[in-house]
């Protein structure tokens, strides 16, 4: 393991933890953006270079602001009075480590797992690209049509309503 | 001699590296290049103040500084020394820090701002050689960096707890995220074009000559247009006027950075103009050839005053658009985002196709600038519709 590696596992591994037991919701969203820049720098780490900016691009630059955006427009960002983690926290404590062992014993010790890995693909910014547009090409339109779909429901959830019943002296 | 001139800052980076021993080479070389990055464009930025104050003046009928030269001495240097008493007066000033304010968060909110729009230089290159990282997506590293600013923008607003701060916040991220779009689309026509992302094998394609003029991409019709775009979205990124909304001094104070002083102002002061000069660079490499020369005589003069006389000419078109333009509204913004410059850039993206497989003579020259100015003239009505532009007529006071 490289020491970059570790660096990066651990900030990682930080801001994930911190986005799930901060008290202030802002706070776990910017933890949360840290997070997946560690993710973002550990595929950069694997040559994966699309994977890796894709990364920053839409979840840094755009779900993050997006989530920390919904929050501000619902609530007022005020940090809850008691503590966000349940009185059992301790227990999965020890639970949860002992079910990842488990589960990681057990796909370890499979045979539906090929034992050697076969060579690794280049994976440049032009094949993936070649993938998307000759292979890949109906899911790609698929999800463009979805969002496309999802966009405008979303516009017309958002449209003022007309005020249909006439209601003089009051503001709807 | 020329050529040693051109190539000096690649020699003198090889030349300090071979003190170091070989296990230590990557390491000591990436510090050099970070050095150069972290010295040299702040020392443009300083300049760039001075320039713009003066230039302003100018424009405006004032003299603007005309006093500090070189400190302890009696020359002048018609003001160009005041950057330093500046620096010293932002860095030496108390930094105050609202009670209410997120400490945490607040404290944060420059670093973010700067690491970003730092690491968007590793991608540039200045000359010839002369790129940090060769990565084969650097246009899509630069935009992804570039997404991050967004990120401090918004931690800056939040944390002050200024009903300013968060306005200007927000303002900043709507603009950003609306101009982002048109931004990328204007660049993606040359990704078309050239068939990679790697900003050196964009300028390679551009380095070439016909009748001793370049093959630069601002000469054909889509790249005009690309251009045109790119350096209006760029404004926008940039937050200069027309589109400084988000710190419009006269609505909201100073947007996202009122409660910041000392120090952390400067930062953000320092992270938006090295963000300014990022993407003009970035806007150079793309449509204006990047280090080569516009004429095939002038390939003499070393790459990268080529790359710092077009970035200083574009920072000065960018001075002389503030002391034009007054700032746009809210949703004179919003409408000329999205129901012009967006269209326009898709429009564009086809024409680049088009102007990609058609035969090279003029008939593509005529299908591409018709099918431009077309959707320009529609686009542009369609934009002016309702608008009640003409003479203000005012009803009481005449």
């Amino acid at each position: 393991m490289s020491p970059f590696f570790v660096i990066t596992g651990i900030v990682t591994l930080l801001g994930a933890v911190f986005a799930m037991s901060l008290r202030n919701l802002v706070h776990c969203a910017l933890a949360m953006a840290v997070a997946f820049s560690g993710i973002a720098a550990l595929y950069l780490q694997l040559d994966a270079q699309f994977v890796g900016f894709a990364e920053i691009l839409v979840y840094v630059g755009a779900i993050a602001i997006l989530i920390v955006f919904a929050i501000l427009l619902t609530r007022s960002g005020e940090a809850p009075e008691k503590s966000v983690l349940t009185s059992g926290a301790w227990t999965s404590l020890i639970l949860i480590p002992l079910l990842f062992g488990i589960l990681a014993w057990a796909i370890l010790h499979s045979s539906a797992v090929p034992r050697d890995l076969p060579p690794a693909p280049v994976a440049t910014v032009k094949n993936v690209g070649d993938a998307l547009m000759t292979k890949f090409v109906l899911p790609l339109e698929i999800i463009g049509l979805v969002l496309t779909a999802a966009m405008i429901g979303a516009v017309i959830i958002a449209l003022k309503e007309e005020n249909k019943n006439e209601n003089p002296g009051r503001k709807s | 001699m020329f050529n040693q001139l051109d190539q000096i800052f690649v020699t003198a980076l090889h030349w300090l590296v071979s003190f170091v021993p070989e296990a230590w080479r990557p390491l000591a070389s990436s510090l050099i290049c970070i050095a150069f990055i972290l010295s040299v464009f702040p020392a443009v930025f300083s300049v760039t103040t001075i320039f713009e104050r003066k230039g302003i003046g100018r424009i405006q009928n004032r003299y603007g500084p005309n006093r500090v030269g070189i400190p302890f001495t009696k020359i002048r240097l018609a003001g160009f020394g005041q950057f330093i008493p500046d620096g010293v007066k932002m860095l030496t000033k108390e930094d105050i820090v609202p009670r209410a304010a997120d400490k945490v968060v607040h404290f944060l909110a420059p670093v973010v701002m700067l690491i970003p729009v730092l690491l968007a230089y590793a991608v540039l290159p200045f000359g010839k050689n002369m790129t940090v990282t060769d990565y084969d997506a650097g246009l899509l590293f630069f935009f992804a960096v570039g997404g991050a600013v967004e990120l401090s923008v918004f931690m800056a607003g939040w944390s002050s707890r200024n009903k300013y701060s968060l306005l200007g916040a927000m303002r900043a991220i709507a603009q950003m995220v609306s101009y982002e779009i048109p931004l990328i689309l204007s660049a993606v026509t040359v990704v078309m074009v050239v068939g990679s992302l790697n900003l050196n094998d964009i300028i390679a394609h551009q380095n070439q000559y016909t009748f001793g003029i370049a093959h630069w991409f601002v000469f054909t019709p889509w790249g005009l247009v690309g251009f045109i775009l790119f350096f209006i979205a760029s404004l926008a990124e940039s937050n200069r006027t027309p589109f400084d909304l988000p710190e419009a001094e006269s609505e909201i104070i100073a947007g996202y950075f009122t409660e910041y002083s000392g120090f952390k102002f400067a930062l953000f002061f320092l992270g938006e103009y090295l963000g300014m000069f990022a993407i003009i660079g970035l806007g150079i490499t793309l449509f204006l050839g990047g280090w080569t020369s516009p004429v095939s005589f002038l390939t003499w003069i070393p790459s990268w005053i080529w790359f710092f006389t077009k970035l200083m000419a574009i920072v000065f078109v960018f001075i002389w658009i503030r002391a034009t333009l007054p700032r746009l509204r809210m949703d004179q913004l919003m409408n000329f985002a999205w129901k012009f410059m967006l269209p326009l850039a898709l429009i564009n993206i086809l024409v680049a196709g088009i102007w990609h497989y058609m035969a090279a003579d003029w008939q593509r020259w005529l299908v591409c600038s018709a099918i431009i100015v077309g959707a320009y003239v529609v686009l542009g009505r369609g934009l002016m519709h309702n608008q009640k532009l003409g003479k203000r007529i005012y009803r009481y006071a005449e």
